[in-house]
């Protein structure tokens, strides 16, 4: 072995272990699938010289050219529309939305064209196509910088809406979904941009389609996804001193629903609480609640409980965290499980 | 003020404008016109293949109108009187080259060679897009106006980094030039040098809202220069000028030359659809027109004069577009068969746990009904 090769591979340990924030993570997901693929391009507003504002596409432009990560003009609906022309002719586009609502130019193209061409033409043409949506609030954002807007999509068919909740996820789910034959929306939870993680990043592990429970429990099962995952986690530690043994079940696929993973921890618990900042009003949550009480009613001891937003467009940073769930709100729906004849 | 350094940008601003009045090949009396600008006359084989398919597609076009009355098709929007547009355009793409066009373009989608049920599919209710994209080079009918553009966009700009020898046409009218889309495609193709010709057929209405309305722009291909993008301003009637602006835009797109604007002016001598009632916004009159400048009878008068084409010849392929027709209308009286299975088959490239379900549900449904 050289002495070169060597120091590659001390590198390659170094990477695996020094702590990555999910930024970083989702840059090295990129950056790997670029280099693995040569259909696959990156495009979008900032993406290129500046490293896009969140530098998720850091560097990508020097070191694989403008031909494959490139600034497009500041259009959003052409971003969509041109995604969907180079995916017609061969290419893997992955592009990115710079805000969630700053996505809703595109909506057309993403409802009429991206989620439906596959189905339109009987199969013929497969869109290959990654949308990254940085979602979410709770970063002390001003108006249109901090929606939820999961719920148009998922209401979507065609689309897959996947959304990571730790840097070793968002690199795997990153490359399950430039990997996918299937539009994916893949939102980006802000607030856990700068999360850091000591892990090794691949893509192995549970599929694109999959929940997987972060914490075990046996009491109530707490489901969430993307930022509310981390204050899921925070909740289940606080509600262990109560003597609530909470599971926690991250989504991550919040199309397709992994409904499998989900029944059978609610079967086996009993009671469970969906958190998510989005309005609760016709959100994500309430499919959540009706496919799990259709599945799960006769093992339930109490009806499944929402944690949402409140029913108001997202509010001033200043007031913010009156409106984002946090782990009081959640433990006071877990206390409202009627725990009274358990005792 | 304009300072000497802008001379240059000046003189490349006015190169990209359409010539004040539309160009012209053939005039409407059949004559060699004297408006014909930079446009090249096409070569005989090409003239008389243009005035062929112009007469086997309003024969196509008027059989899916007698169909439609027969309730054979959900609704058909017929495109007689662009005849010349959708087969001029559609015989300069080279076989390599994309079409995109749209639910008015049924035409110019059998002039590409698209099997006439295969393309009616659509309108038929059998399924959304009846043929395969990639075995003709057509995108599928686009009804939501204006997303086309992109589309043609940017499976232009994936061959010029793929280092293809590709272009893209896309077809839209006048009223699709009012959408955001229409500006981001001129725009995205304009910076991106995308190898792409957006022809806009202008026959004057958006279904009923007149030109008038739509636009304060002294002509559409007038707003080629806001864009930076080389524009053309033709006869959409004479099917020599489309092929001749068509052709080469392809030719100087292939060459890295980037997109082109062109604007065709033509009219629909029919309403939208046969759903419309085109006599609550515009005159008889205006139409009789529009008739006597037939976009078939100006090249075929031209040919003819030229000793070019017989009576005889326009009697055989008046006898060849009634096979087509009979052809088409034995095979649309059969009923299709429509598999629900389908429903759940290409949502996703394989289908999910719960859309499987959902068939499933489906098809013990229909089972049990059959029973």
């Amino acid at each position: 072995m050289t002495g070169v090769a060597v120091a590659t591979e001390q590198t390659r340990a170094d990477r695996a272990v020094a702590p990555v924030t999910m930024a970083a993570a989702l840059n090295r997901a990129l950056a790997d699938s670029l280099a693995d693929d040569e259909r696959v391009l990156v495009f979008g507003e900032d993406v290129g010289t500046l490293g896009g504002v969140f530098r998720v596409t850091d560097g990508l432009a020097a070191r694989f050219g403008e031909d494959r990560v490139f600034d497009t003009p500041l259009a959003e609906s052409g971003i969509i529309g041109t995604a969907i022309g180079m995916a017609m002719n061969g290419l893997v586009p992955v592009v990115e939305m710079q805000f969630d609502a700053f996505a809703y130019p595109a909506f057309e193209q993403v409802t009429s064209h991206l989620a439906k061409l596959h189905n339109r033409t009987s199969g013929h043409i497969t869109l290959p196509v990654v949308v990254r949506v940085p979602f979410g609030g709770g970063i002390g954002g001003v108006e249109h910088h901090c929606d939820s807007s999961e719920a148009y999509y998922a209401h979507t068919p065609g689309l897959r809406v996947v959304t990571p909740a730790t840097p070793a996820d968002a690199y795997r789910l990153l490359r399950q979904s430039i990997s996918c034959p299937d539009p994916v929306i893949f939102l980006e939870p802000k607030r856990r941009y700068w999360s850091k993680e000591q892990a090794v990043l691949s893509a192995d592990g549970p599929a694109i389609d999959q929940a997987v429970v972060r914490r075990a429990g046996k009491d109530v099962t707490l489901i969430a996804y993307g930022g509310m995952v981390e204050t899921a986690l925070e909740t289940a530690e606080a509600a262990a001193e109560e003597e609530w043994d909470v599971e926690v079940i991250d989504l991550r696929s919040l199309s397709p629903f992994d409904d499998a993973t989900l029944v059978e921890s609610v079967r086996r618990t009993g009671r469970a609480v969906v958190v998510h900042e989005a309005p609760g009003f016709a959100g994500y949550g309430a499919e959540v609640v009706a496919r799990l009480t259709e599945q799960c009613f006769h093992y339930l001891e109490a009806p499944i409980l929402r944690v949402t937003g409140f029913d108001i467009p997202y509010p001033p940073p200043r007031l913010e965290r009156l409106h984002l769930p946090d782990v009081d709100r959640i433990l006071d729906a877990i206390a409202a499980l009627q725990w009274g004849d358990r005792a | 003020m304009t300072s000497v350094a802008d001379i240059p940008r000046m003189a490349l601003a006015e190169s990209l404008l359409p010539s004040p009045q539309p160009l012209q090949l053939i005039d409407p009396s059949g004559r060699a016109s004297g408006s014909a600008g930079e446009l090249q006359l096409p070569e005989t084989r090409i003239l008389l293949e243009l005035h062929r398919r112009m007469v086997l597609g309003r024969r196509f076009d008027q059989q899916a109108t007698t169909l439609t009355k027969q309730g054979r098709l959900a609704v058909y929007p017929s495109s007689r009187g662009q005849d010349g547009c959708q087969v001029g355009a559609v015989l300069a793409l080279r076989d390599q080259d994309w079409l995109f066009p749209t639910y008015r373009d049924t035409v110019a989608i059998v002039t590409r060679g698209v099997d006439p049920v295969e393309a009616l599919t659509l309108l038929r209710g059998d399924w959304h897009c009846g043929y395969d994209p990639y075995q003709y080079r057509v995108a599928p009918q686009c009804t939501p106006l204006a997303t086309n553009t992109l589309h043609a966009v940017g499976l232009a700009h994936a061959a010029r980094l793929r280092r293809q020898d590709q272009a893209a046409l896309v077809l839209l009218g006048d009223g699709a030039t009012s959408e955001g889309d229409t500006h981001e495609a001129l725009n995205f193709a304009g910076v991106w040098k995308a190898p792409v010709v957006f022809l806009v057929q202008n026959n004057g209405y958006a279904i009923s809202v007149p030109l008038a309305k739509q636009t304060a722009a002294p002509t559409l291909s007038a707003k080629g220069i806001g864009y930076g993008i080389p524009s053309l301003l033709i006869d959409g009637n004479d099917a020599a000028a489309v092929w001749s602006a068509v052709h080469s835009s392809v030719q100087r797109a292939a060459a890295g030359g980037g997109p082109t604007l062109i604007e065709a002016l033509t009219y629909r001598i029919e309403a939208h659809t046969n759903a419309d009632d085109a006599s609550r916004y515009r005159d008889a009159a205006e139409v009789q027109a529009w008739i006597a400048r037939d976009p078939i009878a100006r090249l075929e008068a031209y040919l003819m004069a030229e000793g070019l084409l017989t009576e005889t010849e326009v009697k055989q392929l008046a006898t060849e577009a009634e096979e087509l027709a009979e052809g088409i209308r034995t095979r649309m009286n059969d009923d299709a068969d429509v598999d629900p299975a389908e429903l759940f088959a290409h949502v996703y490239v394989r289908p999910t746990a719960a859309l499987a379900h959902q068939r499933a549900a489906l098809l013990s449904e229909i089972a049990d009904a059959a029973q």
